[in-house]
């Protein structure tokens, strides 16, 4: 024991960290598989000294000690190695005898993640549980006045359009006239949000390719992935799966050598291409790819040198007004595939959304608009960014729709919605609510990195290092040793599961409200919700 | 459910013949109002084709406001269809002062007006008195247009016809449109009543369209000052139709791949599956989602019935060269042309519209598979 003169400020112990592991002397085999798995070396292999008093009968025999030593497992209290509570230990354990179990109070450590003057970064989603869009409910439910529908019998149409959409007038006219028309993509209103080759495994961007294009191929549903910022593998840009990816262009550009150079070996067009001002993790910041993950392979398809720290700038650089920054670049994507590919930009949930969707509106080549709310993922960005920064999805989204029923272009502009969709495991009715708000589509991402590969991040701060590369289950790290632990065949078919299980709940949520012909995009009649100011504010029915 | 019933016939009918349709369908309404709409009119009405007239309930005081306002215009009264209810209305049935049927000379500086000019002032002209009279109900208008009629009450059908001696003989017409009205979802309000009517066009429905709040909101943005109202989810299906053929220049045909749509899979094996599938997608806001039995009246005269393209709501065509009826229920056609040939009636599909046009001759029939004429 070191003397108490060397407690310094941030010395601290198992009781101050949020996360203490309990561990089981009796039951624990000391296989070792705990302290191996950890991936930030909280729990290390202890030689424990033990003193026991032994203490004869009688007066002759002085009492004595007995010392032994056992072996078990010690937690480590330092910042850098305290337990993040994947919970990695217990599901490795052949005994069940270690778990990590939450501080039964608020922290100490959180006072303390700042040494040297560097403030918390992390990955993961914004530390809050509780979601709006969970208290939504459908209370227009058809009944005797219009029968309601068989959701396992009838047929539904649920695809949405991706694209500029011209006014009837203008398109009768163009068609009259063999003039242009935008493209338009039908595709399933269930979207895989950018998540980037670099801040993915390989393993995970394969299992979700690979799950996308069996839900195209073989299950007929035009499920479409966004890559993130930092480009493409070569080969599939190459391949006919291309039309089913979004490819994203970030202010890093991070990997756009490659695909501008592949342009002329492309057989496929993309589906569209995503124009990333903002994310809703992280508003007003840049991406960011730590050094920790910038391995070889992720290197040469971002066209980069190996181990740097890789952020995006917070802005398009080469762009200075709202006119250049949006407009500009949306003509210049389009051009590259000869008008023929959906342009739109994303940007983060922000009060000055309706300014960018105005100048949207005002642009013939603008095929969309995606916002993503506060509620988003990163794999990387500043803990205060992440809790403090951005704006709710659902005002949000709903505030630029009633926007575009205002200027009469509701079926022109298609909006589509992400940040804490299924949060809390409701993926369905969240996104069928913010679709009745007005969004043609919904963007995910945590939600499939828990449902597909198993994730272990939550709102309470559980795990949240894909950051660093070490993420426990393969997801998110670029370590082989990690990465192996994915089986993408197995990802693939949980995409899969995902994407079903979500139609038919979709399906059992429109078919009570007599919606089948066309998805019910701001069907807002349907909703209610038992808060009196959401309601206002959402323009939707007060239940109580 | 509502009932529904119209007929067009060569001679000239009192609106009791589809009254009395109604009745025979009483089983299905349940009494709570009743809509009518006549055009290609006949007796006294007959002198005075293309004159506005103005169709609505007036109070004393709205009446004393409505002459104030069409002075104002320019608009003189050139004949009037006095209807004083009596004393005791039937029940459920509110005493008003006047239910007004006048027939107006043009303002004399309309003179030279574009037709098109015309027809928006005079939609204009039925906004403005609408809504005059919105808050203290002094004016209740349904329609201000050359031949046509509407009449709205709250109440039983036969018992308001009988109340409001809908069989005089001055009031007669070619085409009429009637509606029993089921009152379920919505409050009891006389806008809420079909048929609904807009610069000529008119329809009624049976059943609820569910898709009715994002119609609401494309129609209100198409910067048309028609397109208001919308007490009843059923108006969208007349506004939607003058949409199409005022705004958009297509014809009756395109009605259903407006409303109901072809489904994509559907769409890529029609002749025109590629220009559907466009046009589709830009008028995604108009699709509908029925039950829903839609008959209407066009400006031309012609009549029209098509359903939803799920569930269907009842819906029969019968008659015989000369007359022919539209009704929700067998009994109805039955009761009104008894002597047609029943193997002729015809209840479209979900892929069908059929039309009797204004020479009465046949039931034209439609299909969304068939080639577009203007595409041909």
């Amino acid at each position: 024991m070191e003397s108490m003169g060397n407690i310094a400020p941030s010395t601290l112990s198992v009781k101050d960290l949020p996360w203490q592991i309990l561990w089981n002397k009796e039951k624990c085999t000391l296989c070792g598989n705990c302290t191996s798995v950890c991936p930030v070396r909280a729990i290390e292999l202890g030689v424990h000294r033990k003193r026991a008093l032994q203490v004869p009968i009688g007066l002759e025999q002085k009492a004595t000690n007995l010392f032994s030593v056992y072996h078990g497992i010690d937690q480590r209290t330092d910042a850098a190695h305290a337990c993040v509570g994947c919970g990695m230990c217990a599901l490795v354990c052949p005994n069940s005898a270690i778990i990590p179990l939450r501080a039964d109070e608020s922290d100490k450590l959180r006072f303390h993640v700042n040494q040297g003057g560097e403030p918390r970064r992390r990955g993961g989603r914004r530390n809050a549980p509780e979601s709006v869009l969970d208290k939504i409910k459908f209370v227009r439910i058809s009944m005797l006045t219009d029968p309601a529908l068989d959701a396992g019998r009838h047929e539904f149409e649920l695809r949405t359009l991706l694209g500029r959409i011209l006014p009837p007038e203008e398109m009768l006219k163009a068609s009259s006239d063999n003039g242009w028309m935008p493209p338009v993509r039908e595709i399933y209103p269930l979207i895989i949000g950018s998540m980037s080759f670099g801040a993915l495994s390989p393993n995970m961007w394969e299992g979700l390719q690979m799950g996308v294009a069996y839900l195209n191929e073989e299950i007929g549903m035009p499920v479409r992935i966004c890559t993130g910022e930092g480009g493409c593998p070569p080969r599939l840009l190459k391949s006919r799966f291309l039309k089913y990816v979004i490819l994203q262009i970030a202010s890093g550009y991070f990997g756009w050598d490659e695909i501008i150079h592949s342009l002329p070996q492309m057989k496929e067009d993309p589906c569209a291409v995503e124009i990333k001002y903002g994310q809703g993790a992280k508003p007003g910041d840049g991406g960011l790819l730590m050094w920790y993950k910038v391995n070889k392979l992720i290197a040469a398809i971002r066209g980069v040198p190996q181990g740097v720290s890789l952020p995006s700038p917070p802005t398009h650089q080469t762009k200075y007004s709202i006119e250049e920054a949006v407009a500009k670049m949306i003509q210049s994507m389009s051009m590259a595939w000869g008008f023929r590919v959906p342009v739109y930009p994303k940007i983060s949930g922000t009060s000055t959304a309706l300014a960018v969707l105005n100048n949207l509106t005002r642009n013939p080549y603008a095929a969309g608009l995606a916002i993503d709310g506060e509620d988003g993922g990163t794999g990387a960005a500043y803990n205060v960014s992440m809790d403090h920064m951005g704006h709710p999805i659902a005002s949000n989204l709903r505030d630029a729709y009633l926007n575009l029923v205002k200027l009469g272009k509701q079926n022109e502009i298609p909006l589509f919605a992400g940040g804490g969709i299924g949060k809390n495991g409701n993926l369905a009715a969240n996104a069928a609510a913010l679709i009745m708000l007005g969004a043609s589509g919904v963007q995910i991402g945590k939600y499939v990195m828990q449902a597909a590969a198993g994730c272990l991040g939550s709102e309470s701060d559980r795990c949240n290092i894909c950051n660093i590369g070490l993420c426990p289950k393969g997801i998110t790290s670029q370590d082989a040793r990690l990465d192996r632990r994915l089986d993408p065949e197995k990802v693939a078919q949980r995409v899969v599961d995902v994407f079903l299980s979500f139609d038919a709940e979709l399906k059992k949520i429109v078919a009570p409200l007599g919606r089948s012909t066309s998805l019910p995009i701001g069907m807002s009649d349907a909703l209610g919700i038992n808060d009196a100011s959401a309601a206002q504010r959402l323009s939707i029915k007060y239940v109580l | 459910m509502c009932r529904l019933f119209a007929i067009t016939s060569n001679e000239p009918l009192s609106p009791m013949a589809a009254i009395r349709a109604i009745d025979v369908m009483k089983e299905g309404h349940d009494g709570s109002g009743v809509g009518l709409f006549l055009t290609d009119l006949g007796g006294e009405f007959e002198k005075f084709k293309n004159e506005p007239i103005l169709s609505g309930i007036f109070s004393n005081e709205g009446i004393k406001a409505l002459d104030r306002f069409m002075i104002d215009q320019d608009f003189m009264v050139k004949y009037k269809l006095s209807i004083r209810p009596g004393k005791n209305p039937p029940e459920g049935t509110p005493k008003r002062d006047n239910y007004v049927i006048r027939v107006y000379e043009y303002p004399a500086e309309w003179e030279g007006l574009s037709k098109e000019e015309i027809q928006f002032r005079l939609m204009m002209v039925q906004l403005q008195l609408r809504q005059m009279g919105e808050k203290d109900e002094s004016m209740l208008v349904f329609s201000f247009w050359p031949d046509v009629i509407m009449i709205k009450e709250v109440g039983d059908p036969l018992a308001i016809a009988q109340y409001l001696g809908l069989d005089r003989r001055e009031l007669a017409a070619r085409v009429i449109m009637s509606q029993g009205r089921q009152n379920t979802n919505y409050a009891i309000n006389i806008y809420a009543c079909h048929p609904f009517f807009i610069q000529g066009f008119s329809t009624m429905t049976n059943g609820e369209n569910t898709a009715f709040v994002p119609i609401r909101e494309f129609l209100m943005s198409r910067q048309f000052p028609g397109y208001t109202g919308y007490q009843s989810d059923s108006e969208v299906f007349t506004h939607i139709m003058h949409y199409m053929q005022k705004q958009l220049g297509l014809g009756i045909e395109m009605y259903k791949h407006i409303i109901t749509p072809l489904k994509d899979e559907e769409l890529d094996k029609h002749p025109n599956g590629s220009w559907l599938r466009k046009l589709k997608q830009v008028c995604r806001p108009l699709i509908i989602d029925g039950p829903n039995c839609v008959i209407g009246c066009l400006p031309d005269k012609s009549l029209f019935m098509v359903q939803d393209s799920k569930k269907l709501r009842p819906g029969v065509v019968g008659g015989r060269p000369g007359i022919f009826a539209f009704s929700s229920e067998m009994c109805g056609l039955d009761a009104a042309i008894p002597e047609r040939d029943i193997n002729l009636d015809d209840q479209p599909m979900k892929y069908e519209t059929l039309l009797i046009r204004r020479e009465r001759q046949e039931i034209e029939k439609w299909n969304q598979w068939e080639t577009l004429p203007h595409l041909r």
